[in-house]
């Protein structure tokens, strides 16, 4: 069971730093096209952590929905408009906005790890539960119907919308 | 011989490294059966001519001698073109290729990994290989490869939803996404209490066969979905700049995605890897499943290129609306019909 353990917290750590890596060369690539295919390797490494914690439904929701169609629809609609092979200068922010930007960043980070930290105190996790994807549709259509039936409609709404602004006539 | 199979339990490195040299055995295997079988000796058949007759008896090792050919050629980078994203779009590809042979059941324990929800993962991998056909496209700074991958692009997303919502009866009906679940459903399955077959699902499932072909061969670009890789108005699209081994693996990626599909197809509709005269629990599926689970594909893998070399291509506009205005309100049709069925039964 330790060894289990000490494997999963190396593979998280290694794959954690690949998203740190990608995370930043989305944001400091000069090149639009290399921003989105470095949020692939971000994405993806977020669906290897999502298997790491055994949670497979999310992690391969996470490929369907981020990398098949997200990033597709990202490549497709820079394709569409600025399919320019080489740097592009000006895709860098004002240096204000830049500081804003690494401010929000800061204190994103602090949030987030404070409400961890405060959340799970020193709790330990040693067996992890497999989570079966019985579970989580049971779950889905008993205790959150409501709010999965009310995102549906946003989404249905959003998407009216969306084609009630595309079409000219 | 099968007890022997059975009773093999090798340690986790050992058993994931024998893994991981059976599928990339596998997966070059499969192209080139498909390759040989279908594109050269099924395709002059059909067009009355003798096809390919020197390479091996009776030329059935042409595909080989040609895989060594483009082997030999050297590996070229256009001008201009974004190197580093132009030579790595073939892998992306071909990696997706290879992740949908991890689910793929050949019998209940030889399968890469018995996923709870092989169903759903299948088809979320299968989407990947859409951003490896955009890099490609994108790379090559060519305009015909760039209308090439926009075409792909959006002809996969659109049929991408038929397929998930053909699969869905299938779910329904097995009332599991598990691969190796469906096929135990159909195989211990009988209709109205006769055993006699099991209940492969293609007799209720029928439409859901049709869409689910239909999606396949435009998510493979064939004919006659194959605008993308139209070679008479943009010269082979995505792939025109591509030589040598990086056009092989495209080739290799999407014979092997073809086979892939046929065995999903198979399995889902068809009782993949067992018989129903054999007990599903039988030590003989070790030998004997991945030989049905070939026949079967083949099979459907004949559907698919039976149509390919048939009809010609469909227009743009036609392939869009064929999608958004027939398959997908018929899937949506069949997803009712099958609900309701399946509670009032």
């Amino acid at each position: 069971m330790l060894a289990l353990l000490v494997a999963q917290n190396i593979a998280f750590y290694i794959i954690a730093a690949l998203m740190v890596f990608g995370a930043i060369r989305v944001v400091t690539t000069k090149n639009v096209m290399h921003a989105a295919l470095w949020l692939v390797l971000v994405l993806s490494g977020a669906a290897a952590q999502y298997i790491l914690l055994a949670a497979e439904f999310v992690a391969i929701t996470q490929v369907l929905v981020y990398l098949g169609a997200i990033i597709v629809l990202f490549l497709f609609g820079i394709m569409l408009t600025r399919a320019k092979t080489g740097n592009d200068d000006d895709l860098d922010n004002k240096k204000a906005a830049k500081f804003i930007g690494a401010g929000i960043g800061v204190l994103l980070l602090g949030l987030m790890s404070y409400s961890l930290v405060d959340g799970f105190k020193d709790t330990e996790f040693g067996n992890l539960m497999v989570q079966r994807t019985t579970e989580v549709s049971d779950s889905i259509f008993s205790t959150y119907l409501l709010p999965f039936e009310v995102l549906s409609v946003l989404l249905l709404a959003a998407l009216i919308g969306a084609i009630v602004i595309a079409r000219r006539d | 011989m099968t007890l022997l199979l059975a009773s093999f339990a090798p340690p986790y490195w050992l058993s994931t490294l024998i893994k991981v040299l059976v599928v990339s055995a596998v997966v070059p295997t499969t192209a080139l059966i498909l390759g040989m079988v279908f594109l050269f000796k099924i395709m002059s058949w059909m067009q009355s001519r003798l096809g390919p007759q020197e390479a091996g008896p009776r030329g059935t090792l042409q595909l080989l001698a040609d895989g060594v050919k483009f082997l030999q050629k050297e590996d070229i980078a256009p001008n201009g073109a974004d190197r580093w994203v132009f030579k790595v779009a073939p892998l992306v590809v071909l990696m997706s290729t290879l992740l949908l042979y991890v689910a793929l059941p050949a019998s209940m324990h030889l399968v890469v990994a018995n996923l709870d929800v092989g169903v759903f993962f299948v088809l979320a991998i299968s989407s990947l290989s859409v951003i490896g056909v955009l890099m490609a496209g994108w790379a090559s700074a060519s305009k015909y490869s760039l209308m090439g991958a926009l075409r792909a692009a959006g002809q996969l997303i659109a049929y991408e939803l038929p397929m998930v919502l053909a699969v869905i009866g299938v779910v329904i009906q097995a009332g599991t996404m598990s691969l190796n679940g469906i096929v135990l459903a159909q195989n211990n399955g009988a209709i109205f209490g006769w055993g006699g077959i099991g209940f492969p699902y293609i007799l209720t499932q029928f439409l859901g066969f049709f869409i689910f072909i239909a999606a396949v061969q435009a998510e493979l670009t064939q004919p006659p979905f194959d605008m993308p890789v139209a070679e008479s108005e943009i010269v082979s699209g995505y792939q025109v700049e591509y030589t040598g081994f990086r056009f092989l693996i495209f080739f290799l990626a999407e014979f092997a995605t073809a086979f892939a599909f046929a065995a999903i197809a198979a399995v889902m509709f068809l009782g993949g890897w067992a018989v129903p005269w054999l007990p599903t629990s039988s030590d003989w599926y070790y030998v004997l499943g991945p030989i049905v689970l070939f026949a079967k594909v083949m099979i459907v893998a004949f559907i698919i290129f039976w149509v390919r070399f048939t009809y010609p291509r469909f227009r743009e506009d036609q392939l869009q609306s064929l999608a958004w205005k027939v398959l997908i309100p018929l899937a949506l049709v069949n997803i009712v019909v099958t609900a309701v069925l399946k509670v009032v039964l």
